[in-house]
């Protein structure tokens, strides 16, 4: 395993950001709520706050290691519901492939596809007011299709082997077929799919907080964090240093990690990167 | 004159020593063949010589193709020689040509590639060559895409491509391995015409030992990467010095002992005037889509206790007829009843009468979902049954199927991957036997395994029928195992039974002329006087 390179570095990152969130839970160095308007605007090494302060004194890398927590916890639970609702359709459509159930699910799947996913996400949080949830909402139904197309292609090609032939000679329905037969042979694909989506949820999350339509204060969030520090970027340009790097790092981990995954499961490509 | 000289050939593969002492030779103008099981080591023998390897791989030895030492080399000459003085040709020619270029051009690509010569000399040079493979041009225009062939004839192109510059030497790896019997005939009397009229010299890859017999001047047997015996055709089969060359003919020719005839006449499977319509795509917009009738009014009947054979080429629609009978499709005429439950067409198969069946698949590698336990895969078909057997009863009953077909208990808690082919063909046996069905579909069940593992699965099979009285319907292409191993034969062509008859009087005395042709097409391994 430890031949892939990607694959170690993307976990590193990954784990990195992960373990800032959790740790979150129960420390930070300073407490994310509290103003201290004397200390503002500390450079990073200034003082005892090592990422240096922002416009209200908050500690900036509190604000990260809550932030991880906040853009972890949108992107997990939006790749979750893509996988929860769009796997189980896309097993549905692939054992039904060409019926009418079929045609159905993958034309409301084109439909979904057809809108840009932060328009749509900019218009539910219009209708349902700015949190934390609706992004998650947003994030997660674009997501149900992305799972649903990948299944059921790769479902498919797993539909012409013999042992469902065997299967279905044991008489077993399609639905157990796709559960105990199908499912397990996909598993390797969606784990890689699911890395990645988990990268565009975190980016998706960070967007929609920029233009404020993500969590809202005083939670802290990477997105919004750049979006304060526009007008402060001349004089202190830490503030939007650190998020951007929290993000552009977390994003690269885990897109490396997915890509690492994808090499260490097959193994055509696994000759290959030694 | 001696046109090729292997000497002490050895190949290793990342360390893994893969051949050791090979060494033959072959005359100008002659057919070499190379016999060997999978694993044997004769297709990277032959990659050896194109010096076509995978990376990782360490050669040593000699091999001089007429006086020229091919290992002194460099890649760039090696390029020169492969398709110039060298060519190969494959097994599979469904995968062998490009999908999206013509004929001609790909014919014509290997002319251009060797020879400065103009866009229109190449297609000239290779519409010529496609004459020679007996594709005629007024038939086969250059334009066609290999979609728009048959297998024999995408091999003919395959040939052509080989062919086109007149090589020194063509290399043939299982040239007719996926090909139906009357095709491959053809495509062996092919290759030896274009060796007599070019004076090139063949080496003729196979696993079969009838194929080379016929066809080669020299043959030499292959066995764990070394050669066990090699010479003279005719000597090598007189004399088989060899023990293996001994086991290797007799696996060839191999005739389980049986049981008596079944002369019961109850009837256990009865399909009356079945056909079998699939749709095609619509021609026109708005237009009907049309069927094409894959079986056409099939009747027959399947006594208990029968070994009933069914054979026919690609196509024949022998697949849609064992998914008609195993209730995997519904039929649109006709109807199958299986000991005594009726099912029309246009119905579905309860579970009380698909209880009854079960099936082998041909393939050893995809009938298993590689993800579950031997155990848990020989188990499966109880889900058919009303009662399933559980804890205690169900790991005995697994352990019971897997020693009947000569495994051993401790086999059910492995993954599949870590048996064989022939092994994997037994367990898929344990797994059809396991509810006790009465009758048992093969697939083509022992086509994708070798000689001598062919001849373990048969015997296995024909101990099986003696044991639990079992009825089988056995599908198969290979009309030598056929005739091994049945009591009555249904011959198909184009979805309909031509012939159908006792094996004995059917080989014997063929009534239809597509049961004459089919069995006239057959290699005969004799041994030689």
């Amino acid at each position: 395993m430890l031949r892939h390179r990607n694959l170690v570095i993307g976990a590193v990152l990954a784990l990195a950001f992960l373990l800032a969130a959790v740790v979150s839970l129960f420390w930070t160095p300073f407490d994310v709520a509290e103003i201290d308007i004397a200390n503002k605007l500390k450079k990073p090494g200034d003082s005892i706050y090592l990422f240096g302060t922002d416009h209200f004194g908050r500690d900036i890398l509190s604000m990260i290691m809550v932030g991880a927590r906040t853009s972890i916890a949108v992107a997990l639970v939006a790749v979750g519901i893509g996988m929860l609702f769009g796997v189980p359709l896309g097993l549905a459509a692939a054992s039904r492939h060409g019926g009418v159930l079929d045609e159905l699910i993958m034309r409301t799947n084109d439909l979904v596809f057809a809108f840009p996913a932060l328009l749509i996400a900019v218009m539910i949080t219009a209708v349902f007011g700015p949190s934390a949830i609706n992004a998650i909402i947003a994030i997660g139904i674009f997501n149900i299709p992305v799972f649903a197309r990948l299944t059921r292609g790769a479902a498919l090609s797993v539909w012409q082997r013999d042992f469902i032939l065997a299967a279905r000679v044991a008489g077993k329905t399609a639905t157990r077929i796709s559960l105990e037969h199908i499912l397990p042979n996909l598993l390797n694909l969606l784990i890689v799919q699911g890395t990645i989506q988990f990268s565009l949820g975190i980016l998706a999350e960070a967007g929609l907080s920029y233009v404020g339509l993500g969590a809202q204060p005083p939670t802290p969030s990477w997105g919004r964090m750049l979006a304060e520090s526009q007008t402060m970027i001349s004089f202190a340009p830490h503030l939007a240093l650190f998020p951007g790097f929290a993000i552009v790092l977390t994003v690269l981990g885990l897109n490396l990690f997915g890509d690492g995954l994808r090499d260490y499961f097959d193994p055509r490509i696994r000759r290959g990167s030694r | 004159m001696t046109l090729l000289h292997v000497q002490d050939l050895a190949l290793s593969i990342n360390g893994t020593p893969i051949l050791r002492d090979i060494d033959f030779s072959l005359t100008a103008g002659q057919v070499l063949g190379i016999i060997g099981e999978s694993g044997s080591g004769k297709s990277l023998t032959a990659f050896s010589i194109m010096r076509l390897l995978p990376p990782g791989s360490l050669v040593s030895g000699r091999i001089a193709l007429d006086g020229d030492d091919l290992g002194a080399r460099t890649e760039t000459q090696m390029c020169e020689l492969r398709g110039n003085d060298i060519a190969m040709i494959f097994q599979e020619p469904m995968t062998a040509l490009n999908p999206v270029q013509t004929i001609g051009d790909q014919v014509a690509e290997t002319v251009r590639i060797h020879r400065q010569v103009s866009r229109a000399q190449a297609r000239q040079i290779a519409a010529a060559t496609l004459e020679r493979v007996e594709l005629p041009n007024d038939q086969f225009p250059l334009s066609r895409y290999p979609h728009e062939l048959s297998g024999g004839q995408r091999q003919r192109v395959v040939i052509a491509m080989a062919i086109a510059l007149r090589p020194r030497l063509l290399i043939a790896d299982e040239p007719t391995t996926a090909l139906d019997v009357t095709t491959q005939a053809q495509i062996l009397l092919l290759l030896k015409k274009l060796v007599a009229q070019d004076g090139m010299s063949l080496i003729l890859i196979s696993h079969d030992l009838a194929v080379v017999a016929h066809t080669a001047d020299t043959i030499v047997i292959m066995r764990q990467g070394r050669v066990v015996e090699a010479g003279d055709t005719q000597r090598v089969l007189a004399e088989m010095q060899h023990p293996y060359t001994r086991q290797l003919f007799d696996a060839s020719g191999h005739v389980p002992v049986r049981s008596a005839m079944s002369t019961g006449r109850e009837v256990l499977l009865k399909v009356q005037g079945v056909s079998r319509d699939y749709p095609t795509p619509r021609k026109t917009l708005l237009g009907k889509p049309g069927f094409f009738r894959a079986l056409e009014r099939v009747s027959f009947e399947l006594y208990r206790g029968e070994k009933l054979g069914l054979v026919g080429e690609s196509g024949c629609g022998k697949s849609t007829l064992t998914r008609a009978i195993l209730g995997l499709e519904a039929c649109q005429e006709g109807s199958i009843s299986i000991g005594g439950d009726q099912i029309a067409a246009g119905q579905l198969m309860p579970r009380a009468v698909r209880r009854k069946m079960q099936v082998v698949f041909q393939d050893p590698y995809g009938s298993f979902n590689p993800r579950h336990k031997v155990g848990r895969l020989v188990a499966e078909p109880f889900y058919i049954l009303d009662q399933q057997p559980r804890g205690t009863a169900r790991r005995a009953a697994v352990s019971a199927a897997l020693e009947s077909v000569g495994l051993t208990a401790d086999d059910a808690s492995k993954y599949i991957h870590e048996f064989s082919g022939g092994q994997r063909q037994r367990i898929a046996i344990a797994r059809a036997l396991i509810t006790r069905p009465e009758l048992i579909v093969l697939d083509e069940a022992v086509s994708a395994l070798d000689v001598s593992i062919r001849a373990q699965i048969l015997d296995l099979l024909s101990e099986l029928s003696a044991d639990h009285e079992l009825s089988y319907l056995f599908i198969s292409h290979d009309l030598t195992v056929v005739r091994a191993v049945t009591d009555r034969i249904l011959v198909m062509k184009d979805g309909v039974i031509v012939e159908q008859g006792t094996t004995e009087a059917v080989f014997q005395k063929p009534q239809h002329p597509y049961t004459r042709e089919l069995i006239a097409a057959v290699p005969v391994l004799e041994p030689a006087s």
